[in-house]
């Protein structure tokens, strides 16, 4: 963060919602089909075919939309976004211009580690439009000319625009993954940078402090970010070229036209792309084949109703009803909520949920990421996580053996009994404990000598000696049963 | 009011049409007439009048969330002027 | 009497008890095709061997005591703008003149469903832009009346075919006009269905919201029978209006009792002409002779039809034409002939040491559009491209769109007002019989204000029919118009059958080719 300017970020992400088929016909969009296998007379706009629009591709939008608290206006429609280009068949993008679905809607984030204030990220609007094809140059196979795919074309995509609120590239990250979070826990995306179901595109430019004001710089927009590591470095990247470019020219906002780069992952750079098409009239008019839609205060609210808890709530829950600090309970949450649920079971069968946290954000967090499983797939469930807990907590289980038990009872999906016995870990036989204690107070003379005194912490240094001779036993059981023989040995 | 020549220009970029200069001059002139007759348009009061882009009132029309098969790639690419075995081919698109 | 003389309502009795079979029927109309076609250039292509394949095929189903469908048997000719699976279909143009669509129209499906036996592809102007078929990228119909005269258009062919009785039946459609102009010209029956009545799946688009499929036959029954088949909801086509079809076939004959028929005072101002004038107001007299009262009625907003499908009709069309750039399908320019031209170009600009406008050259692939476009595209394509492309550009959208669809909502209410007091509005068709074949090419704005009487129709979305209702001193078919509110085919076709029945116009025969 540099105080010599502020840097202004707006982002443009555009999800691909995850329907069966496309938003205008019906094509699988299912992701890695050979070339132009999943296009129809309709995806390829030929001529005399018609759109008619996914119920549930404009289902899933509209949870989206609710769920980023947007005003929902009564009645919307598609516009024709006109231009040419040869992975957009039709010679138009169905998208919305002047009537959206949905606008005026928020996003909060937060940082755990507190490098910015909670705030709240405005989403301006969010609308329902169809994807295009892609386009693919290949000097050596297609001879210099490019092959178009068209089975992208038509996927149905929520384009969700945000105000100029985020201020730092770390900012931006936070928001892309709390976004990536909200569509993960209502299903409506796959999320997937690198399958492009989910694309950002930003804006940026910089407020520089000059002379009492601050100036603003023209604005840039970033392309090709294709992770959301590489769109805080390009944010990065991007500031501190244009506070260079800034201290070169003074160009200011209004008297540059706007830019367009590219980010060059390889290179960890931007490069102005060569944009000569005329800055696109897109000609927008409402499409005469598509009839408006309209959504009913009543639909809306059971729409609401439907939602779930969203992941913003759910971290609330957590930390304001079962006392988890943010940080475990923002673990929970990002690990989706199949794994809090989890969490949620344990702790009803009694367990503290401090013991709770730390062993599911630990311990089943690193078996499910080393035997790379989904807690679905977890051969612990709660009520054995449970036992476990409770059996440490009762000394059952030594402490220091409970994470052992933990992994035998996970790789071989045992039971706790199982496994303690596995371990041969048993609960003591309470005249053995005697015995032992005996034994123990008979060849260590010294140290009861000064338990008598009332050294009382003596007691200690037979614990080690105790645990050779019988693992099972646990420390504050040979406490209590030596003190005890003690203290009546002096009472004798 | 008529349309200039350099409009004329402009729109047949955007229009991706190639015209001759006779054509252009032509279009301009026949153009500029046709638009000189819809301008009377201009005249008539619509304060408050709510544009027809539909004939019909139609709401809410949907299909369901059902994939069906597609064309087969060949099938697809059958009318395409220029073709490889896997997609359509366009001179090259400099900045992919 | 010639079998292609009787109605298809009379054919398909025939048909039914077997005294004729469609095999006999079918090489009747393509002897006649054969004969005379050659003169009028109705067809563009003619399907004679898959025609006499179905006709056999609906034949021996009909022997064997199995159903049939509702035009089972009857030759019917297609304009070239539906799509059918298999068959070019190339909208009367360069652009597409090689196009076979792996999927039928829902019309054309519908026909097929109904054991039509598809003739032929007729002829029409480019894209359905047009009103005199000249338009066509590959020939010239003419008038079965006059053949140094224009048929009309923009279905031209479905109209000339049906009026030199080269089919019983055929499928027009109508963004303006362009099955109701033609119709009057040839002097037969052509019906524009209400908005959204039939669908326009596979109906290869000019201007979405204007654009209806329609029947054109020999009389109003006739054309009862084929719009019920046509008709019905589509769910491939969102515009595509619910209502259940009417039998319409069953109550056409059925006058229409009190009948309060409109009309139009400003319809009959000067530049009618007046043998067209005197044909209409005999026709309206009929209608007072049955019983008929005859009010006067106001379209305030009449006078700006013409203006307001001029800019949203060319507007529409010029977004649906985008997708004709040689990239998918269709035409496609030389491109080796295209990247030498630019190549020349470049070496011109650089040697003049124009070195901005180097910069500024086309790449390749703008100029492969440009060049695809201004090759496959005529003349009048391309100008209601460039003007709804100008319509709809920055700074003009308000002006000039959005403006024509305030218009044309004033335009709607206009009629929702008439037909409180009325129930059909007569009119004429077109201020003048068919024009000379040449007449209007070199005066666009005036081939456009032949739609003057029609295109009101298009743009409240409610059904119009023209039908025979007389002939100028030189033979020349005159028609009538009826209009009706939305839905109501029923009261149009029982309305205009009505006068039918009381006059010999739709029995009359094109003298030339008989």
């Amino acid at each position: 963060m540099s105080n010599a300017y502020t840097t202004v970020i707006g982002l443009e992400v555009h999800v691909q919602l995850a329907t069966q088929s496309k938003l205008f016909c019906r094509c699988s969009t299912r992701f890695g089909a050979e070339p132009n296998t999943q296009t129809c007379p309709v995806c390829i706009g030929m001529p005399g075919t018609l759109p008619v629009m996914n119920r549930e591709a404009f289902c899933l939008a509209l949870k989206t939309a609710v769920a980023l608290n947007c005003k929902i206006p009564e009645f919307t429609k598609w516009d024709r976004k006109q231009y040419y280009y040869p992975d957009l068949p039709k010679g138009y993008q169905i998208s919305q211009f002047d009537l959206p679905m949905s606008e005026n809607g928020y996003l909060e984030i937060s940082d755990p580690k507190g490098s910015f204030e909670p705030k709240r990220v405005s989403i301006i609007r969010a609308h329902l439009e169809e994807d295009a094809g892609k386009s693919v140059h290949d000097e050596i196979a297609a001879k210099g000319d490019s092959l178009i795919d068209l089975n992208r074309t038509g996927t149905p995509l929520l384009e969700i625009v945000s105000e100029p609120d985020l201020r730092s590239s770390l900012e931006a990250r936070i928001f892309l993954n709390e976004l990536k979070l909200l569509l993960t826990y209502l299903g409506v995306s796959d999320c997937n940078m690198q399958e492009g179901s989910l694309r950002v595109d930003a804006n940026v430019n910089l407020h520089v402090p000059t002379q009492g004001e601050s100036v603003p710089t023209p604005i840039v927009e970033i392309k090709n970010m294709n992770s959301f590591r590489a769109v805080e470095r390009a944010l990065d990247y991007e500031a501190a070229r244009q506070y260079q470019q800034w201290q070169e020219t003074h160009q200011t906002l209004g008297n540059a036209p706007k830019q367009t780069r590219g980010w060059d992952e390889p290179a960890g750079v931007t490069r102005g792309q060569r944009s000569k098409e005329e800055s696109s009239d897109y000609r927008y008019f409402p499409d005469p084949d598509l009839v408006p839609v309209t959504v009913t205060p009543d639909e809306l609210e059971e729409l609401r109703d439907s939602l779930g808890e969203l992941p913003a709530a759910l971290g609330r829950r957590l930390t304001e009803q079962h006392g988890l600090s943010q940080y475990d309970a923002q673990v929970l949450v990002n690990q989706g909520r199949p794994l809090v649920n989890y969490f949620l079971e344990v702790i009803e069968l009694g367990t503290d949920s401090k013991a709770a946290a730390n062993w599911v954000t630990q311990e089943v967090l690193r078996q499910l990421k080393d035997r790379e499983e989904t807690i679905e797939q977890f051969n612990v469930p709660p009520d054995a996580l449970a036992e476990l807990i409770a059996k440490i907590k009762s000394g059952d289980i030594p402490s220091t053996r409970g994470r052992e038990v933990f992994e035998v009872m996970s790789g071989a999906g045992q039971t706790v009994a199982q496994a303690m016995d596995a371990l041969a870990i048993a609960e003591v036989d309470l005249s053995d404990l005697s015995s032992l204690c005996e034994k123990l107070l008979a060849t260590n003379p010294k140290i009861v000598a000064d338990v008598q005194n009332g050294k009382l912490k003596a007691i200690g240094s037979l614990i080690g000696q105790a645990k050779k001779q019988n693992p099972n036993v646990t420390p504050d059981q040979v406490r209590e049963t030596c003190l005890q023989m003690i203290l009546s040995q002096g009472q004798q | 009011m008529s349309i200039s020549r350099a409009d004329v220009v402009k729109v047949s970029l955007l229009a991706r049409l190639q015209l001759t200069d006779e054509q252009l001059n032509e279009m301009t002139e026949q153009l500029g007439q046709i638009v000189g007759y819809v301008e009377q348009l201009g005249e008539v009061p619509t304060e408050g009048v709510q544009p027809m882009a539909h004939a019909i009132e139609l709401r809410n029309a949907f299909a369901e969330d059902v994939a069906q098969a597609s064309l087969s790639c060949g099938e697809a690419l059958e009318n395409a002027p220029h073709h490889s075995d896997e997609g359509y081919l366009v001179p090259a698109v400099l900045g992919d | 009497m010639s079998l292609v003389h009787l109605t298809a309502t009379e054919q398909k009795r025939l048909l039914s008890t077997g005294e004729i079979s469609s095999l006999q029927l079918t090489e009747t109309y393509l002897d006649r095709i054969a004969t005379h076609d050659g003169r009028v250039g109705a067809f563009l292509r003619i399907s004679a061997d898959s025609a006499r394949r179905r006709a056999q095929e609906i034949d021996a189903r009909r022997r064997a005591g199995q159903p049939v469908g509702k035009l089972a048997g009857l030759p019917i000719a297609v304009k070239d703008v539906l799509c059918q699976r298999g068959e070019r279909t190339t909208c009367g143009s360069r652009m597409l003149e090689e196009f076979c669509p792996p999927y039928s129209a829902t019309v054309i499906e519908k026909l097929l469903a109904e054991d039509a036996v598809l003739i032929g592809r007729t002829n029409m102007d480019e894209f359905a832009m047009g009103g005199s078929t000249e338009n066509s990228a590959f020939q010239q119909t003419h008038n079965p009346w006059d053949l140094q005269r224009t048929p009309g258009g923009s279905s031209g062919g479905s109209a000339a075919c049906v009026a030199a009785s080269m089919a019983p039946l055929s499928i027009g459609t109508d963004t303006g006009g362009s099955i109701r102009q033609p119709a009057a010209f040839c002097g037969v029956v052509g019906l524009k269905p209400t908005y959204g009545r039939v669908s326009r799946f596979g109906l290869v688009a000019f201007a979405s919201s204007l654009d209806q499929v329609g029947p054109v036959a020999q009389t109003v029954e006739d054309a009862a029978l084929l719009l019920e088949v046509i008709a019905g909801h589509d769910p491939r086509d969102e515009t595509s209006l619910p209502e259940p079809v009417p039998a319409f076939s069953a109550s056409v004959g059925k006058p229409l009792e009190n009948l309060r028929l409109g009309v139009v005072p400003d319809h009959f101002a000067a530049g009618l002409d007046s043998e067209v004038e005197a044909a209409v107001r005999a026709a309206i007299e009929t209608y007072a002779g049955m019983g008929a009262t005859i009010k006067e009625i106001a379209l305030p907003h009449a006078k700006y039809a013409v203006a307001t499908y001029y800019v949203i009709a060319p507007s529409e069309a010029s977004s649906n034409l985008a997708r004709y750039d040689g990239v998918h399908y269709g035409y496609r320019t030389d491109e080796p002939a295209m990247l030498a031209e630019l190549q020349a170009e470049r070496k011109q600009l650089a040697a003049e040491g124009k070195q901005a406008a180097v910069e500024e050259l086309d790449s390749a692939l703008v100029r492969m559009y440009r060049r695809t476009r201004a090759e496959g595209f005529g003349p009048e394509v391309k100008r209601r491209i460039m003007l709804g492309t100008y319509a709809l550009s920055a700074g003009y959208y308000d002006a000039y769109y959005l403006k024509a669809l305030k218009v044309r909502r004033l335009i709607r209410q206009d009629f929702n007002r008439a037909f409180e007091e009325v129930d059909l509005i007569a009119s004429p068709v077109t201020a003048a019989p068919a024009f000379r074949l040449g007449e209007m090419v070199n005066d666009p704005l005036a081939m456009y204000l032949v739609d003057l009487y029609t295109v009101s129709a298009n743009l409240a979305g409610i059904p119009g029919i023209s039908l025979p209702c007389g002939q100028t001193s030189a033979g020349l078919p005159i028609g009538l118009q009826l209009l009706a509110p939305a839905l109501e085919e029923d009261r149009l076709l029982r309305g205009a059958r009505m006068v039918e029945q009381a006059t010999e116009w739709h029995t009359q025969r094109t003298p030339n080719l008989d």
